[in-house]
């Protein structure tokens, strides 16, 4: 019998590409670049297996190009709007991902962000590569303190209440949230108040975004929200970017309607190079890095790989998608 | 107090108007306005018949100064909690007060700590660039980019368990770290218990943890603490963060450390000139993080800080007791 064909798109953890080879017959793109649509369509033909990522649209074109072989796709993401999982189940192609797996690099990134926005490490990095360090004012480069603070958590699921459980030794005087259901032990752990939305925005020193994308959340955070929130105020985004109307963002920046802003996601994502807020001193841009730690990765890696071998045998999947 | 004149006060470089309003309603005040640290001259000129000094670190206050200052100085008000700079024992000897800021910086400054520590383990100044620079979007989608390391799991070492130690201590065990271990000269039960501690040496804090984090006061056994043989012990992956002083550290040897892959990367709020140079080959390395001394930068700190002085400083010069003495 020979061993099941397998397509892996990317580059990944060693261990997971380890665990995959050595059950199947494994072909895996080596670049940095990912594959352009004309090759990743070469390269799935007539294999049994598929190991994706969530920038690979996953939809009848490419299911035709792999053929009739193909049992089941595995994403290495949580999301999974790449995948058209309707197609998938008409042609009983397993779907499998990864939830839960990045709650805690998610939170610490959340909080590296909120921290690099609120004590101004990129100006003072800047600052320091650039010989204005010496020119020293006395009030010079003073950030906002979480000492006192009270911090709102928009959306207080498994990363909203972990980012909050970081932030809780540093002498936050309240943390409020928000959301479309009360959350009794995040309330317990962290004598958290629910609130509606916004009385979290007008009270808030660090408005967090933790909420899934959803057509309510969509453009969520627009001129209305930035005019209430205070002018001191920090907004931290790591969820995604479409919660966000971006030219109402720059506009709250510019104007100092908000105090400064740290996101870990943006529209489109890379944001250009020219784009208007990354001018901005008070705007902090990350390249979307969430969950990019090596144990992070691995794991969701690993579990990515054990759901693709548990579909090529036809076995009920670890984390399955049913659609 | 004989003399109905206004006491006279230097500051030997400015200070928020906030708090200079307040002194200048009971003494004269002079400022050193120009840029950046006064000149050897400037301090000399400056201090010459004061009353009471307003100081910061790195601005050596020392036989020279006291002597030029002369016999009616009656308070150093060091706008710190490090005291390295001032002659502390010649100060006691004259009976010339000395004051610092403790305890009222003690969370700016650990929250700044946290901020290096997470900014280094994901590799911020690496992202700012590539942000900038545009390589976003060239390999971003590879699953393997710009990987940083977990908090959780790790094992952190505090150099230094003292009130801002044990700050950052606190702060990193909510994001649940395997193990906090801590060394200095003696141990600290009280707060190694607060934060479940494990008192270590030196060398074996360096050889177990995954964050080593310098929050010590400095003194002259600490000086170049952190040398060759110290980066040596250390793990490849490691990452180290300093905001006590420049001088424990060999920069000499941290810049060869992070160049040859010996530790993984450093964080600085200190460095050994500060400022540093922008030509300082540490600056060089995409994985040596340096802010400019902002430990204690928050605006309520800030205000406070400067508060202490003034209290101390009126205090001082009005034979009340000091507020905060440094002994």
């Amino acid at each position: 019998m020979s061993l099941p064909k397998v397509f892996i798109s990317r580059k990944i953890p060693e261990k997971a590409r380890t665990l995959i080879a050595s059950l199947c017959d494994a072909v895996l793109w080596n670049k940095d670049e990912p594959p352009l649509r004309e090759e990743y369509l070469q390269k799935v033909k007539g294999i049994n297996g598929l190991f994706c990522l969530l920038t690979d649209k996953i939809d009848a074109e490419l299911l035709d190009a792999a053929g009739p072989d193909l049992k089941v796709v595995s994403t290495m993401s949580v999301g999974y709007d790449h995948i058209d999982v309707k197609e998938c189940a008409k042609r009983n192609i397993l779907v499998g991902y990864t939830p839960g797996i990045l709650t805690k690099a998610t939170a610490e990134l959340t909080v590296a962000l909120l921290l690099a926005t609120s004590r101004r490490l990129k100006e003072g990095m800047q600052a320091v590569e650039n010989g204005k360090w010496g020119t020293w004012k006395p009030m010079w480069m003073c950030g906002q303190g979480l000492d006192e603070a009270t911090v709102g958590i928009v959306g207080m699921g498994r990363i909203g209440h972990t980012v909050a459980h970081c932030l809780k030794p540093f002498g936050v005087a309240k943390f409020l949230y928000s959301g479309r259901t009360q959350k009794p032990e995040a309330e317990a752990e962290l004598n958290a108040e629910f609130v509606d939305l916004d009385q979290l925005l007008s009270q808030s020193d660090f408005v967090i975004a933790c909420c899934a994308l959803t057509p309510q959340t969509a453009g969520m955070f627009n001129a209305s929200a930035f005019q209430k929130m205070k002018k001191t105020a920090v907004f931290v985004n790591s969820s995604r970017g479409n919660i966000v109307n971006q030219e109402d963002l720059l506009v709250a920046l510019e104007s100092g309607e908000i105090g400064a802003a740290g996101l870990d996601v943006t529209v489109p994502e890379p944001l250009p190079t020219d784009s208007p807020l990354l001018k901005l001193s008070n705007c902090v841009v990350l390249p979307h890095i969430g969950s990019a730690t090596f144990d992070t990765r691995e794991a969701m890696a690993v579990l990515a790989a054990q759901n693709l071998i548990a579909g090529l045998k036809g076995e009920k999947l670890p984390c399955q998608i049913h659609s | 107090m004989a003399s109905s004149r206004l006491p006279k006060v230097f500051a030997v470089k400015a200070i928020p108007p906030a708090g200079l309003a307040r002194l200048r309603q009971h003494c004269q005040v002079t400022v050193n306005e120009k840029k950046g640290w006064p000149t050897r001259e400037d301090l000399l000129q400056g201090v010459r018949g004061m009353d009471a000094l307003f100081v910061f670190p790195f601005v050596k206050i020392d036989r020279e100064v006291l002597d030029v200052a002369g016999p009616q100085l009656k308070i150093v008000a060091t706008h710190s909690v490090g005291l390295e700079h001032i002659d502390l024992e010649l100060c006691k000897e004259r009976g010339i007060k000395v004051s610092y800021t403790p305890d009222v910086l003690t969370t700016a400054t650990a929250e700044l700590a946290v901020s290096l520590v997470l900014a280094t383990a994901r590799r911020l100044d690496e992202c700012f660039c590539a942000v900038k620079e545009g390589v976003w979007g060239t390999c971003w989608e590879n699953s393997l980019w710009l990987l940083g390391k977990q908090i959780s799991g790790s094992v952190v070492g505090i150099v230094g368990l003292g009130r801002i130690g044990l700050a950052i201590a606190k702060r990193l065990a909510a994001f649940e770290v395997s193990k906090i271990v801590y060394t200095g000269r003696t141990p600290r039960p009280e707060s190694a218990a607060a934060v479940g501690a494990e008192f270590v040496s030196f060398d074996e804090l360096c050889k177990q943890s995954d964050f080593v984090v310098a929050s010590c006061s400095v003194n002259e056994s600490n000086k170049n603490l952190f040398n060759r043989e110290a980066f040596k012990k250390m793990k490849p992956t490691s990452i180290f963060v300093n905001v006590a002083r420049g001088v424990i550290v060999d920069q000499e040897a941290l810049y060869e450390a992070l160049a040859s892959g010996e530790i993984g990367a450093a964080g600085l709020d200190v460095t050994n000139p500060e400022p540093l140079p922008p030509s300082d080959p540490l600056l060089t390395l995409p994985n040596c993080l340096i802010v400019p001394h902002i430990g204690s930068l928050t605006d309520t700190t800030r205000k406070i800080m400067c508060d202490l002085v003034v209290d101390n400083i009126l205090a001082g010069v009005e034979g009340r007791p000091i507020i905060s003495p440094a002994f």
